[in-house]
């Protein structure tokens, strides 16, 4: 069945759901790229019209890549639960964009909701709210999440410190790490990207971080950014592996164009939780997402790639994260061209995560050939830390210097925590207080013959 | 010296520069021990951070130079042949990276022409500027030559090299298969990072066709003067080149086991949609 409006003499008319939602999709270059976006601003409100119209049961019958060729459609299905979905069961896209937004949708409400509600019914009612929507019903929604910290509580701002190092020197990595700690960062996770995906290479950053945790009782965890593949061959050989990461998408054959399925996650899962190396909680899984990489890796199956992305929070969720990080910017301007593309993206995929009930992060960043700047960056910090984000990252001088893109900075963690009075996870801000780093929210005089300084 | 909240020195150390442990950047080029303000930046590293961008920005946007590298390509006994792509701007480049990945009709027709003068050879070697024109005007000419000394000493034919403003990685297969050439390989400017504007990256592809993906071929990055120095990219080309070649391997299946330089970088490097 087709979807039509008329708007004065002209009819527009939207073959299949997967191209409404195209259409209804704010402009972005990678659904231009695609050929998926709407031909006219005009068309774009016209299938906005129709989007709003169109009931959310729908979604459960008409699915937009097929359920026998696609084990992330058939997770969503088959994990769907319908008595969760029950409030909402009888809304249009429109209505319920409506009711997201009244005042007794509050918290309690939405975390029940979370379970009822599928990728599709989320990307299409993100697609009719504006930024403000997006920032208001995100702000609503709480999901926390926990391992040796405690993230997502109200009035927390989490970091993960990123002290990537172009040939994984472990001296330059652990220079960076503890010039994040001593900038109050970390609480979030002690995550690198490591230039080499090998076991021996892992398992060396693994027990770097490892003994630093240790040593100075640190309430925080490690990941090494490697495939799951590593890691798992890295826990057998008994490396101290605290969080499992993977990149993830949201259509199976994407997700094999990263070598991963489902089970494969499973896994890992299993293997991290046996390791029961979590002293406040269990979430063991680290993922990262971006609007685009289901095109990029030619397996989009004619969806717009903000569907596509929230798609792969269904697959996030299956595995009940400790963090799930949209890396907004880095994918490059063919994807998303400027700071007003990448701050919409992002407003989206840290909404839409966070209605599905994830523990979301956003890497708030962009490439040198992104038609973006620090400016950009720092609106779209702001609007975040309104929204409730859970986490950002913190790379020294918002300058990565392996992956060659610019993040925030640790120093970005302080504006957003003193303009929003934010707070690090419980854990992390007594230890803060302990080593006499910060307290009361502003970091102490810095000293060079600090504890962790020791032995540099 | 005190570091009680209550009892600031007379000049905190927070405002007069960077943090004390900033010994650490011995270890590292990471923007480390910044010093603050408050909690927030300095105006020193936050001016010298937007100096890094706006470099990085002319950089991607900078004309290319072609006239310049054609005539010292010549002037080191090289002849050139200039091909096109259908993208004509920056913007065009940057947001539809198919088009630079397809010689223009016009193009691949007087190409096809050609082609068929020069017979099938060894290596098509192609120079773009990619995202980075001062990248390929400066490491281009010194990598080319060096290269071609190396495969000429062990018995290559070498198309023309052919230059292609607005390039992408995949363009050589297309030109390799129009030309039936045993190998392809790609100059061209990477994405600008921070501190490093003219960056060049070298991908080849052995046996070019339409078909073959980021997964066949391999890569030698970070061509510059502070990173690996166009004569020695060259020296490590010619050797995977020469191993593949001989082996008939290529891409995740060539395995990088030259002695010297291994060690300077990885390869095969990852290949970035977002870069290439």
């Amino acid at each position: 069945m087709s979807f039509a409006t008329s708007i004065g003499r002209t009819r527009h008319t939207f073959a299949t759901l997967a191209e409404l939602l195209a259409k209804a999709t704010p402009h972005r270059s990678g659904d231009v790229l695609a050929g998926l976006a709407a031909a006219s601003a005009e068309e774009r409100i016209a299938a906005q019209l129709c989007l709003a119209d169109v009931p959310l049961a729908r979604f459960l019958g008409d699915l937009l890549i097929p359920y026998e060729s696609d084990e992330v459609t058939r997770l969503i299905l088959d994990t769907h639960d319908r008595a969760a979905f029950a409030p909402v069961a009888g809304l249009t896209v429109g209505q319920f964009r409506d009711w997201l937004l009244r005042y007794e949708t509050d918290t309690t409400v939405l975390s029940a909701l979370a379970p009822g509600l599928t990728p599709e019914m989320v990307a299409a009612v993100s697609k009719l709210m504006g930024n403000q929507d997006l920032v208001l019903v995100a702000k609503k929604c709480r999901v926390v999440t926990a391992f040796r910290s405690t993230i997502g509580l109200p009035g927390r701002l989490s970091v993960r410190l990123q002290p990537n190092h172009p040939t994984d020197d472990p001296q330059g990595i652990a220079a960076s790490i503890l010039d994040g700690l001593l900038y109050g960062c970390g609480d979030a996770v002690i995550g690198i990207n490591p230039a080499t995906d090998s076991v021996p290479a892992m398992e060396a950053l693994l027990k770097l971080i490892d003994e630093l945790i240790r040593r100075y009782e640190i309430p925080t965890q490690s990941c090494i950014l490697a495939h799951v593949t590593t890691a798992l061959e890295a826990m057998k050989r008994g490396a101290p592996v605290d969080l499992v990461f993977q990149s993830i998408t949201g259509t199976e054959a994407a997700n094999k164009s990263f070598g991963i399925t489902l089970p494969l996650l499973a896994e890992a899962r299993a293997a991290a939780l046996s390791l029961k190396r979590g002293t406040v909680g269990a979430n063991v899984m680290y993922f990262e997402t971006g609007q685009g990489s289901c095109l990029s890796a030619g397996a989009h199956h004619g969806l717009d790639q903000q569907t596509c992305e929230v798609r792969a929070y269904a697959v996030a969720r299956a595995f009940q994260p400790l963090l799930v990080n949209t890396v907004v910017g880095f994918i490059g301007p063919e994807y998303l061209y400027d700071g007003k593309q990448i701050i919409r993206a992002g407003l989206e995929d840290h909404c839409c995560g966070k209605l599905l009930g994830l523990p979301m992060g956003v890497d708030v960043c962009y490439t040198n050939h992104a038609e973006a700047d620090q400016d950009d960056m720092d609106s779209l910090l702001t609007l975040l830390g309104v929204a409730g984000c859970n986490f950002i990252m913190g790379v020294p001088g918002a300058d990565d210097i392996m992956l060659g893109y610019q993040s925030t900075s640790f120093h970005d963690s302080h504006y957003l925590r003193q303009v929003l009075g934010l707070r690090p996870a419980p854990e992390f801000e007594g230890w803060l207080e302990k080593m006499r780093i910060a307290t009361e929210g502003r970091l102490l005089p810095a000293t060079g013959r600090h504890a962790l300084l020791a032995d540099v | 010296m005190s570091d009680a909240p209550d009892q600031p020195p007379l000049v905190p150390a927070s405002t007069s520069g960077s943090d004390p442990w900033i010994g650490l950047r011995r270890f590292t080029s990471a923007r480390i021990a910044l010093g603050r303000t408050g909690g927030s930046q300095r105006m020193e590293t936050v001016l010298d951070f937007r100096l890094s961008h706006a470099r990085a920005r002319d950089a991607v946007m900078a004309p290319f130079d072609l006239d310049g590298v054609a005539y010292r390509l010549c002037a080191a006994g090289l002849s050139t042949h200039r091909l096109a792509t259908g993208v004509t701007d920056k913007k065009t480049y940057l947001l539809r990276p198919d088009l630079g990945r397809r010689l223009a009709p016009a193009s691949a027709s007087d190409f096809r022409a050609r082609a068929e003068s020069w017979g099938p050879r060894d290596l098509a070697i192609i120079v773009s500027d990619g995202l980075a024109a001062q990248a390929a005007e400066r490491h281009a000419v010194e990598t080319v030559t060096h290269l071609a000394a190396h495969l000429g000493a062990a018995g290559w034919s070498l198309y023309p090299i052919f230059l292609v403003p607005c390039g992408r990685v995949k363009l050589q297969d297309e030109i390799g298969e129009l030309l039936g050439a045993r190998f392809t390989l790609m100059l061209l400017g990477e994405r600008p990072g921070l501190g490093m504007p003219d960056s060049l990256g070298a991908y080849f592809t052995a046996g070019p066709a339409a078909s073959r993906t980021d997964a066949d071929r391999n890569c030698v990055s970070n061509i510059r003067a502070e990173g690996l120095p166009p004569a020695a990219a060259a020296t490590k080309l010619a050797w995977l080149l020469l191993e593949s070649a001989r082996t008939g391997r290529a891409g995740v299946a060539l395995k990088d086991e030259q002695p010297a330089a291994s060690a300077l970088f990885d390869s095969p490097g990852t290949l970035d949609s977002g870069s290439v």
